[in-house]
């Protein structure tokens, strides 16, 4: 298969136009600004709609009349703008319609910074709008996975009828690493319900979030509830490595995975029994894979580049069966395999 | 021949017909209340109505038929 | 004898849950009669944003998207870019379409976005109970300007079509009013011309329709249409701001 040195931004780009993505709706932000630009040249060309708007609010919400109509679209940002499009995000979530959000994170809160950081878990699995609903959330850790991710993150949003966001990172979206596009089998999902002109062959369809009567919002929450159920059971992913005789395991997602797996390799030179679980699904967290991979572990050590909003998720998984240590930098700064190791050694002579 | 013919449950008294009747034959009814509880509007001289639709273009509601 | 008047097809035969005399039915009426004339209504599409007409997506009869608050323009862009054959209106209050959705109004229409705005103009919030929209006259009285709008304190009215009037992707930008016969059929005109320029791609259409809220104003629906004639009109005169083709034909 051909090999490309591609930017994550413009790789994320590429992969959604071959994952048939119709429509791109953008707004300019550091650090993602490469991949609206890369969709300003080929889009066009791929028989598509670039459309930089008014505003990240007007961004998402072309989004929802494209997803509206039956059409694969999406949208890109950066931390501050992704807040602004959280209002379409949940009207999205409360209409059914898939889409797709690409967050390649920086610095928070405010403006923050323009340096790579992990700073909005919490938004994108927690809280990405108002109301009772999740979003799909996959976050990759090399470029080729950004590829793989927003394919796969298409065909999900469609199956389930939900949005779907990459979770990247400043760090992930401007780094260059050889990456090659799969055949792509592009799912084709019958789209019953869109919105495209019912031509006189059938009722009309409505998109709609809107339930005055409280029963009927219970129910229909309730009903996407248990769809999101199914995801939970049959949708999760993470990368297990050195896991099988591991005393410590290290989770980390994203870029600082990377820093954390040479961290491992260290350790590992240095005697100690250490390993990884990497989640690459954020939402529907890997509960399974995280308990499997800490079937021989006695501690654990969560790396993020934040104040510490992914080990929530794994205290969660573990459920108060391993201590769960922390270590973070934020704000831009990225952690060493240094430091890691550091803490690694720390947990080890504390056994 | 021209007759206007009011949905009486569709109706909901605002009485707008009745201002653009040029015959000023169109009048809110006070006798009967239809399910939602409003008085109707409807036509007190059918012979006279001369099927110009002008009642049903002020009709919020569309619940004025005209026949001519 | 022969049915001269009744319901247009593509407008769903239920009741609305509009207040007696709000004028947004005729509004509703007279759109759908456009589209039945067109016979256009298979291969429309209806973006209803938040405000009273939210559950505009019950009464037309034509594929329906409800939006966020201010954001029709915006998904009426997603919808028209990913299908340039169908027919897309929005149909916006003021506070939605001159507040909230300011920004989407103005960049969709200096996009030239092919799309018809149908805006509806009763200076108030209708649907939260009667505040001061961003169209309330100077000296209303609303909710939240209890002893009258003083421009001083809350500024003064946007005038839509005049304003999206300078932009060059404004195909036509037309105010009209409901408050009587001649009145509703200059609007209707409007509107067809509007959907007409969608059909000629000839971009942005705004028809902004002074309407009524005989509820929120504390009138009777015929005083109401009375408050309308006499004290709307005057503030936001009738008549075409920009009608961009008759202006080249006139070159």
């Amino acid at each position: 298969m051909e090999r490309n040195l591609m930017k994550g931004n413009e790789a994320l780009a590429e992969a959604a136009i071959r994952a048939g993505c119709k429509c791109f709706f953008g707004y300019p932000i550091t650090p993602q600004t490469e991949l609206a630009a890369y969709m300003a040249k080929r889009m066009a060309k791929a028989g598509g709609v670039f459309l930089q708007a008014e505003s990240e609010i007007a961004a998402i919400n072309m989004v929802l009349g494209a997803s509206s109509t039956g059409v694969r679209a999406m949208t890109s940002s950066s931390s501050p703008g992704v807040s602004l499009k959280a209002e379409g995000v949940s009207y999205m979530a409360g209409s059914d319609l898939p889409g797709v959000i690409i967050n390649v994170q920086r610095g928070g809160p405010g403006l923050g910074g323009i340096q790579p950081s992990q700073a909005d878990y919490w938004q994108a699995t927690r809280a990405m709008g108002h109301g009772d609903f999740h979003i799909l959330v996959f976050a990759p850790s090399s470029v080729q996975e950004m590829v793989d991710m927003v394919i796969k993150a298409f065909d999900l949003a469609d199956e389930f009828r939900m949005p779907a966001m990459i979770l990247a990172d400043g760090l992930l979206g401007q780094m260059m690493e050889p990456v090659s596009f799969p055949e792509i089998t592009a799912k084709t999902i019958e789209k019953p319900w869109a919105t495209n002109g019912h031509k006189n062959a059938r009722k009309h369809n409505i998109v709609n979030s809107l339930y005055l009567q409280a029963p009927d919002l219970q129910r229909t929450v309730q009903e996407r509830f248990e769809r999101y159920e199914k995801i939970k059971q049959t949708h999760t992913e993470a990368e297990s490595y050195l896991t099988e005789d591991a005393e410590i395991i290290v989770t980390a997602y994203g870029a600082t995975a990377r820093v954390a797996k040479s961290a491992v390799n260290a350790a590992r030179e240095a005697g100690l029994k250490v390993g990884m679980v990497r989640p690459k699904t954020l939402w529907p967290f890997p509960v399974r894979e995280l308990n499997e991979g800490c079937k021989n572990a006695k501690a654990v050590l969560c790396v993020e580049m934040s104040m510490g909003q992914m080990i929530d998720d794994v205290k969660l998984a573990l459920n108060c069966s391993l201590p769960v240590h922390f270590f973070g930098r934020t704000g831009g700064v990225i952690p060493t395999p240094n430091d890691v190791l550091a803490e690694i050694q720390k947990i080890g002579g504390a056994l | 021949m021209a007759a206007m013919t009011v949905d009486f449950e569709k109706c909901k008294g605002c009485a707008l017909c009745t201002t653009a009747c040029p015959k000023k034959i169109v009048e809110i009814q006070k006798e009967k209340r239809n399910k939602k509880g409003y008085f109707t509007a409807q036509c007190t001289d059918q012979k006279t109505c001369i099927g110009c639709a002008m009642c049903a273009i002020m009709c919020p509601d569309c619940a004025i038929t005209v026949e001519k | 004898m022969a049915v001269v008047f009744e319901r247009p097809k593509s407008l769903v035969d239920v009741s609305t849950h509009y207040c007696p005399g709000c004028t947004h039915g005729i509004i509703h009426r007279i759109l759908c009669e456009v589209i039945d004339e067109m016979g256009i209504e298979g291969d429309t599409i209806g973006v209803c944003p938040v405000g009273c007409s939210v559950m505009a997506y019950d009464y037309f009869r034509c594929d329906m998207i409800e939006a966020p608050h201010g954001r029709a323009p915006a998904v009426a862009t997603g919808a028209k870019r990913s299908n340039p054959d169908k027919y897309v209106f929005t149909y916006q209050g003021d506070g939605d379409l001159a507040a909230i959705g300011t920004a989407e109004t103005v960049h969709s229409a200096t996009r030239g976005e092919n799309i018809v705005v149908i805006f509806v103009n009763n200076t108030t919030y209708g649907m939260t109970g009667g505040q001061m929209a961003p169209t309330t006259l100077p000296g209303q009285v609303t909710q939240t300007t209890p002893f009258g709008r003083d421009t001083d304190l809350a500024g003064f009215p946007v005038r839509v079509c005049e304003m999206l009037s300078t932009l060059d992707g404004v195909a036509l930008a037309q105010r009209v009013a409901v408050d009587s016969v001649p009145h509703v059929r200059e609007a209707k005109n409007a509107i067809r011309k509007a959907f007409e320029n969608q059909k000629e791609k000839k971009g942005f259409s705004i028809i902004e329709v002074l309407s009524t809220c005989p509820t929120n104003w504390g009138l009777t629906p015929i005083e109401a249409l009375g408050r309308l004639r006499n004290e709307c009109i005057p503030y936001y005169p009738l008549g075409v701001y920009k009608d961009k083709y008759a202006e080249e034909v006139a070159k």
